[in-house]
């Protein structure tokens, strides 16, 4: 099944990848949630697989029995998920700001910082409805 | 998305997730739990009464602002932590107090680690609910 | 300084203008007691002892901030400090009253203090610490006047070109250090041989040369000197005749015994040396600044100062070379000074105005006279001793006719030069108006100039005391070895160097008394060759151009360019790891699965297929969660019951989430195009890469070490029956706070970002 995993990871990467790479930046969120949960798999596999059985102690017992799971890649996974999560999260908030702010979701559209050759960063901006001050502002910071 | 059935089962699941959170938590030591899985529990639940009820009643049932719980929750485990040190251990070692302890059980266990786990209980429920509110209310 | 003044009236004399402005003497005072402080180790290192005194400083790389005091860094040392002194007291009152003269007085203190730094520096790494802090204190200084765009240029210029210069001093100090296994420099002085036959020879010399010639301004990285001199005067007599631009010839005098005696070293030395001799001298010709024209003599000097330590063994040239440093240093600083005072009693420096200064400004003349006289090279001065010995070190050195010739052209033109500097403004009639009437400068002023000068009288008839005290100690200390040194004799007797003398007098007579002419004539050939200066502007515009470039490539403005770039290099790197580890043939198995494993694998696989390929929000919202679920089930059935949990409710959570927002940004739309044949062609080169190091890495035995000692330690030790949860809060206590912090951040980060207020730019929404 390591082997079967490793296969499913490269396809899991290559999807995000894939998404990643795209100019819409839902489908990069796709991605990135893709690739958190590519990358635990990476960590779990790596510690190997045994079917069925947790690192638990039992009760009256000093140790775990002989073949149990290995519980160093899952105590890594379960806090990489939950940051994943965070990461998640505040990329979420980020996209979902950067589309109240300049109204779209296509990173070749987003180019208040770094305007293309040529064109003054605000000459666009006026047509958006009077936001330049703040956006302006918000760059800045 | 206002619905009475949903609302009134929310709020008895609000409850049920709460105390099934705390119940994670507490037996984390031993088994299947913890502070990272009790804190997603009792997010959840507060989760399932946004949608709901609205953010309104689901900060008002909290109480707290969540980012002063994840806060709070932070120092908590910073403590725990600290702790460690006035015994002259290093930083983050366990402390363990056995109530009642004899030959064959160890009594009821408290212990530094269990505050700590606290914390992370907290932490996780407090950042998910900053979060969610947030992009609630704002969406 | 004209500027200066402009500068405090723009600035409206803020009393701040005037802080420190009671304390200048301070830095003279300082620099005089570390001279006297000098003084008392000098019959000692004359007695041929080398003083060392040191502590660790950075013990792990093997620096230490140690002091060595031997003939070379003494001589240096007393002159920086001497010369300092004198300077410092003179810059107390030429700066008077003008803008940020405390500032100034400081810069100027600081600047001594990084030169004798480097001079007594003991160790590689020190030396070149306290090169760069002269590159940087002398650009403060040269830009003080910053008001000004052409001191700003000159500053900026001469700190880039030494700056680069001490890069390649690094890269040359380190590649020493891999020769020779040491810093200091007691090794490696004494590692000559050793460094001589290392392949690494030749570029340790490239370097170390490219250092010294950018400091020490030889041709054609000489342009940043005469530009200098947009410095107010003290900062040109101090930096620009005594200190800063002999730390290059001072660096390689000092590496002299470990690095000189090769053909390379002799030819490269004589070559820059020579020509920027003579190139200086021609060009000192042609300045009617008489500032301009001292800076064409220093860069003179410096060539000759090189051109004679490309011996490697010749006793005579680096007695010439150490006679020549210390003369030098005393008669260019007074006529630095003198120029200064001219200045300042007459408002210009311009050589075709001035005239007759003597009768108003007799002390300055006077010591302008002696300064002059010593410069050209005459009988009784100490510049008329080092000359000789010059000329009779030239004869011994294997190049001996090329050297002759250089420095017999070169001190003949400065034959003139001082006449010019020094005669012509003092003497004869008036020439012109001069903006203020002139008049006699006030002690401070003038202490410096005469001391200096009448010095160079008082050396060159005594020339046994130079010869005792500064000289002998540092030709030893420059060959390595003791008892070398020439005697320094005032009348040698009619000899070879005598006949020189003398037909350098001849000529440089003729040059003086057709200088105008001369002048006139390489002014209008000068206009047509090309220029340095010009060139390094150009230069610079390139670099600009070039930046500008490149960042126009890399920084495309593009996320989806950043991003292919990172996963370009990704993949690069992979792809490296890959073939420089070889890995033999893996072996597949067709594994016995059971049906719920095969099912899983399935799952994931399709809540990926859908995932990518749909263009509704809500399915690829599905797929996700699909293969959250899928993923958890494989934590469940491999004995991970706390993972599972977490991220199944971790998914929950995500799809409750990117639901509450995503619904409210716009729907996706197909991406076609070639560009996507590329991401994909880029992806699946990456998910290859990422499953074959997988298969290594299975093919590898684990190491369970530390799994094993959390297993048999969880409940002895931490009371614990949940493994991962120990691990968790009890043995990772410390890197499970850093996460939740994290987490922490990122909640707060979120709620910032979405409750920030901006006004939302409702009419593009699609």
């Amino acid at each position: 099944m390591e082997q079967i995993l490793a296969l499913l990871i490269g396809v899991l990467v290559a999807a995000s990848v894939w998404l990643m790479l795209s100019r819409n930046v839902v489908r990069f969120l796709f991605g990135l949630v893709l690739i958190s949960n590519a990358a635990n798999l990476v960590i779990f596999t790596g510690g190997r697989l045994t079917l069925g059985a947790p690192p638990l102690i039992d009760e009256g017992a000093d140790a775990p029995p002989a073949l149990v799971a290995n519980a160093l890649p899952q105590a890594l996974v379960l806090t990489a998920i939950v940051i994943g999560f965070g990461l998640l999260a505040f990329a979420l908030a980020l996209v979902f700001r950067a589309y109240t702010a300049l109204g779209t979701v296509d990173s070749d559209e987003m180019r208040l910082a770094e305007p293309r050759e040529g064109e003054e960063g605000a000459a666009k901006l006026p047509a958006r409805g009077g936001a330049t001050p703040e956006m302006a502002r918000e760059a800045a910071e | 998305m206002k619905s009475v059935i949903v609302e009134s089962g929310a709020r008895f699941l609000v409850a049920l997730l709460l105390v099934f959170s705390v119940y994670m938590l507490l037996r984390g030591h031993n088994l299947p739990g913890g502070g990272f899985i009790g804190g997603l529990v009792g997010a959840m639940g507060f989760v399932i009464q946004t949608i709901a009820c609205g953010t309104e009643s689901a900060r008002k049932a909290l109480r707290a602002d969540p980012s002063n719980i994840a806060m709070a929750g932070l120092g908590i485990a910073l403590l725990a932590g600290l702790f460690a040190a006035l015994f002259g251990d290093a930083l983050f070692t366990g402390q363990w107090l056995f109530i009642g302890a004899t030959e064959e059980s160890k009594g009821l266990p408290l212990s530094s680690v269990l505050v700590f786990d606290i914390g992370v209980y907290l932490v996780v429920m407090g950042a998910i609910l900053t979060l969610v509110f947030a992009l609630e209310e704002e969406a | 300084m004209g500027s200066a003044t402009g500068e405090a009236a723009a600035h409206g004399a803020k009393p701040a203008n005037r802080r420190g402005q009671g304390l200048t003497w301070v830095p003279a005072a300082l620099a005089a007691a570390i001279f006297a402080a000098l003084w008392p180790a000098i019959p000692t290192v004359a007695a041929g002892e080398v003083l060392r005194w040191g502590v660790a400083w950075v013990p792990s790389l093997g620096v230490n901030f140690s002091v060595l005091l031997d003939g070379l860094s003494l001589t240096f040392a007393l002159l920086i400090s001497g010369i300092g002194a004198l300077v410092m007291l003179f810059a107390a009152k030429y700066m008077e009253g003008k803008y940020h003269s405390g500032r100034f007085a400081l810069y100027l203190f600081l600047f001594m203090l990084a030169m004798l730094g480097l001079v007594l520096a003991d160790n590689l790494l020190t030396l070149f610490v306290f090169w760069e802090l002269t590159s940087i204190t002398s650009y403060l200084l040269i830009g003080f006047g910053h008001a000004d765009a052409k001191s700003r240029r000159s500053a900026l210029q001469a700190l880039l070109v030494t700056g680069m210069g001490g890069l390649a001093l690094l890269a040359g100090f380190i590649l020493i250090y891999t020769v020779v296994g040491s810093f200091d420099l007691a090794v490696v002085l004494a590692s000559g041989d050793v460094l001589r036959d290392s392949p690494l020879y030749l570029p340790i010399l490239i370097l170390v040369l490219a250092g010294a010639f950018t400091k020490s301004a030889q041709f054609p990285l000489h342009f940043w000197l005469p530009n200098a001199m947009a410095a107010p005067t003290p900062v040109s007599a101090y930096l620009h005749s005594a200190t800063m631009v002999k730390a290059g010839v001072f660096l390689l005098a000092r590496l002299h015994p470990a690095l000189a005696g090769t053909d390379v070293w002799l030819w490269s030395l004589t070559l820059f040396g020579g020509v920027t001799a003579v190139f200086a001298s021609v060009m000192a010709l042609r300045q009617t600044d008489l500032k301009q024209a001292l800076a064409y003599t220093t860069l003179m000097a410096l060539g000759t100062l090189v051109l004679f330590l490309a011996d490697g063994t010749s006793a005579y040239a680096i007695t010439g070379f150490m006679a020549f440093l210390v003369t030098h240093s005393l008669y260019k600083a007074a006529l630095f000074l003198v120029v200064g005072t001219v200045d300042h009693g007459t408002g210009t420096r311009d050589a075709r105005i001035l005239g007759g200064l003597a009768r108003a400004m007799p002390v300055t003349a006077f010591a302008a006279a002696l300064a002059g006289l010593s410069m050209a090279g005459l009988p009784p001065f100490v510049g008329f001793i080092a000359k000789e010995v010059l000329y009779k070190g030239a004869g011994e050195l294997p190049l001996g006719t090329i050297v002759t010739g250089f420095a017999l052209a070169s001190n003949a033109l400065m034959f003139a030069v001082a006449g010019i500097v020094c005669l012509r403004p003092f003497w004869g009639r008036p020439r012109g108006e001069t903006p203020v009437p002139p008049h006699e400068g006030p002690w401070q002023l003038l202490a410096g100039p005469i001391i200096l000068s009448v010095l160079g009288l008082a050396l060159g008839l005594m020339p046994w005391l130079k010869q005792q005290a500064l000289v002998s100690p540092g030709v030893d200390a420059v060959l390595g070895r003791g008892g070398e040194a020439r005697d320094l004799k005032l009348w040698a007797g009619v000899n070879l160097a005598l006949v020189l003398s003398l037909a350098t007098f001849a000529l440089g007579l003729m040059l003086y008394a057709f200088h105008v002419v001369l002048r006139d004539g390489l002014n209008r050939l000068g206009a047509r060759l090309p220029s340095l200066d010009a060139g390094w502007d150009r230069f610079l515009d390139g670099l600009k151009a070039l930046a500008a470039w490149q960042t126009r490539i890399l920084q495309s403005g593009r996320l989806v360019n950043y991003m292919a770039v990172t996963f370009a290099t990704l993949l690069a790197g992979l792809g490296a790891a890959l073939i420089a580890t070889a890995p033999g043939p893996i072996m597949l198995e067709m594994p016995y699965l059971l049906v719920k494993e095969w099912g899983i694998a399935l799952l994931v696989l399709a809540g990926t297929g859908v995932v990518v390929s749909t263009n509704s929000r809500i399915t690829a919202l599905a797929g996700l969660g699909v293969v959250g679920v899928g993923v958890a089930l494989i934590f469940v059935t491999y004995g991970a019951p706390d993972v599972a949990i977490t991220q199944l409710l971790v998914e929950v959570l995500v799809v409750v989430l990117v639901a509450l927002a995503i619904l409210k940004l716009p729907s996706l739309e197909p991406e076609t195009g070639r560009r996507r044949w590329f991401d994909a062609a880029l992806a699946l080169g990456i998910g290859g890469a990422v499953t074959v190091i997988m298969l290594m890495v299975l093919d590898v035995p684990l190491d369970r070490r530390l799994s094993e000692y959390f297993e048999v330690t969880s409940w002895p030790e931490a009371f614990g029956r949940n493994i991962v949860n120990v691990i968790l809060v009890d043995f990772r206590a410390l890197d499970t706070f850093g996460e939740i912090a994290v987490v922490a951040v990122a909640g707060i980060a979120a709620f910032a970002l979405l409750k920030t207020k901006i006004a939302p730019a409702k009419e593009d929404a699609r």
